[in-house]
């Protein structure tokens, strides 16, 4: 289970990454949206995965049995993926004033504020 | 105790609810916006003030106990921080009333002002990896929208970089907080501390600590991942860019010099000659930018970056003094900062533009502003007797005793070339006589108040930092010893179990 979510943690971070590299704004910012859930990913998977044993403690018990799945992670990439979907709604409606203004979704010709 | 460390995170919170109820009646945004800003900035007295007597405090938000809860910590490192945060927050504020435009103030620009400072506290006051991720993006989403606000075509541009750049470095700065839970099972910075301190020379933590090395370098605008900065700076109203140019990045600057000192410390020939040389490339690149660029704001964008590069040299060198030179330089850099692009906006008042082409003759029809230039732009230069002079001192002085004398050589001759830089804005908006040109009418009284008021403050502190350099040395050596030394932080966060 590691070795395939390690597999697609992988391919997402490398497409996302070529996805920023291409010219289109749309295609920048689906790559982002790629990066940010490959970082979920990485997250869940290097927090340790334990299948099946939820941390849920028995009656009459006060520690859950273990091993246990550890559900800080989860909390962890709850927070992250709510934030990043807050900035991606952002990103977009930025980028697609961007490009009304700039008449184009080409990023070479958004280089006005460079040199 | 608590009350002390919560309320520079609750007084901006607060300032931002309330302006967003007041959000149809500008002039009480306006009130609210400095009544806040200056309780703000009170409060951050009492805390620097409480954390020079008692030392490191601590506080545990929901009262669960260290490891476990969020933990906010206060040790001088921060309380210098969120002090600097008060008196920028305050400075722009009353700049803000004369300078801001009534469209965007009744889009919500004081709210988001508020907001971007109770992120910026926050980051530089709590004690939790992924807290510092939250705080981040608090900051990061009110300057998105700071930035873009207004929908000039330039911002827009300038806003896609600086949005796309930043979120590559959060997603970096996540999966770096990812591994290292799963390395360590915790996300406390002071428990981080002691249980990385045993691993040794690990690979895997070294690699970490290079993912974050990229990500907050790519928020402090340290070479090669600075050309966000540059091409975003200059394009909102200069309020704006004087609040980015002075806190933004230091916040990047300081989580370096957080986890760098106090988590990532296993392997420290190796990570901190990283930094010193991304330092030294850094300082030279900004100050060549520089060279090229004939727009008032964005020489003034150039200099942050090769700045940067001073601060993150102590860091690499890595010994007391060293720290204590890059807090001082830290200290300083921000109040000139943002006095700097403040003159940069009663300049683009008087004469209507930020080209150093249409500026001039401001020496002879505003003596006073060219007076207030010259304050913070021979203390970036580093003249005695003002304050860059000290900073840079003491790093000098550091690097020679750790031997490192090529660093030593670049920082003094970036100096001088940040000197020649600061010397062709004075030759060219001040001494030369004033191209032909409409000037815009002429400010009012009450305009006039609000333009130079927060310039005259900052001038003051800054030839206060120089004549005080004493006193200020004391504080910035004290940090240093806390921070070369962490185990009062630590103690303070975990109490006995961390020692």
């Amino acid at each position: 289970m590691e070795n395939l979510l390690a597999l697609v943690i992988g391919v997402l971070y490398a497409a996302g990454i070529y996805m920023m590299l291409r010219r289109s704004l749309v295609k920048l910012i689906i790559g982002l949206a790629l990066l940010s859930n490959a970082a979920n990913l990485l997250i869940f998977t290097s927090g340790g995965l334990v299948p099946a044993r939820p941390p849920l403690v028995a009656p009459g018990r006060t520690l859950p049995s273990a091993p246990f799945a550890d559900p800080l992670p989860q909390a962890l990439i709850l927070t992250a993926i709510v934030i990043s979907f807050g900035v991606m709604a952002f990103a977009l409606a930025l980028f697609y004033r961007a490009a009304e203004e700039a008449g184009a979704d080409d990023l070479d010709r958004l280089t006005g504020t460079d040199t | 105790m608590s009350a002390l460390i919560f309320a520079p995170l609750l007084i901006p919170f607060g300032c931002a609810v309330a302006s967003l109820l007041a959000r149809r009646n500008v002039r009480l945004q306006r009130r609210l916006s400095v009544a806040g800003t200056g309780a703000l900035l009170a409060a951050s007295v009492g805390l620097m003030a409480a954390v020079l007597q008692r030392g490191v405090l601590c506080a545990q938000a929901g009262a669960w106990p260290a490891p476990y809860g969020i933990t906010f910590v206060a040790d001088i490192l921060s309380a210098v921080m969120v002090l600097l945060t008060g008196l920028m927050g305050f400075a722009t504020a009353v700049y803000s009333m004369a300078s801001m435009d009534e469209a965007r103030e009744r889009f919500g620009y004081y709210p988001l002002l508020h907001m971007l400072l109770g992120g910026v506290n926050g980051a530089f006051l709590t004690g939790d990896l992924f807290n510092l991720y939250v705080w981040f993006e608090v900051m990061l989403i009110a300057s998105f929208v700071l930035l873009a606000l207004g929908g000039e075509r330039a911002q827009m541009e300038g806003a896609i970089k600086y949005v796309t750049l930043n979120l590559t470095a959060s997603a970096l700065f996540l999966a770096g907080v990812g591994i290292l839970y799963g390395i360590a099972g915790t996300l406390n910075m002071a428990d981080l501390s002691l249980k990385l301190r045993d691993t040794g020379h690990s690979g895997l933590v070294t690699c970490v600590a290079m993912l974050f090395l990229t990500a907050f370098g790519v928020k402090a605008a340290l070479f090669p991942v600075f050309s966000w900065l540059p091409a975003s700076y200059h394009t909102p109203p200069v309020a704006v860019s004087a609040i980015f140019a002075g806190l933004l990045t230091k916040v990047g600057v300081y989580a370096l010099i957080r986890v760098f000192t106090l988590i990532f410390t296993q392997d420290i020939p190796y990570t901190h000659t990283i930094i010193l040389w991304a330092a030294g490339l850094t300082m030279v690149t900004g100050v060549l930018g520089a060279f090229a660029q004939s727009e008032f704001r964005r020489i003034l964008s150039f200099h942050i970056i090769s700045q940067i590069g001073y601060m993150v040299m102590g860091l690499g060198l890595y010994t007391p003094l060293a720290l204590a030179g890059s807090l001082f330089y830290i200290t300083h850099h921000i109040v000139v900062k943002t006095n700097l692009f403040l003159v940069s906006g009663v300049a683009h008042r008087l004469r209507g533009s930020y080209d150093l082409k249409k500026l001039g003759g401001l020496y002879a029809s505003a003596p006073l502003v060219a007076g207030l230039f010259l304050v913070p732009a021979m203390s970036l230069a580093g003249m005695p007797p003002l304050s860059g002079f000290f900073a840079k001192l003491l790093l000098t002085k550091a690097g020679l005793e750790a031997g490192q004398w090529a660093i030593v050589g670049v920082a003094l001759a970036v100096g001088m070339m940040t000197l020649m830089s600061m010397t062709k804005i004075w030759a060219e908006a001040f001494w030369k006589a004033a191209p032909g040109g409409a000037a815009g009418p002429p400010p009012g009284r009450r305009e006039l108040f609000c333009l130079l008021a927060p310039v005259i403050l900052l001038a003051a502190v800054t030839l206060a930092i120089g004549l005080g350099a004493g006193p200020v040395l004391e504080v910035a050596s004290r940090s240093a010893q806390q921070l070369m030394d962490n185990s009062a932080y630590v103690s303070a966060v975990l109490g006995e179990a961390g020692r």
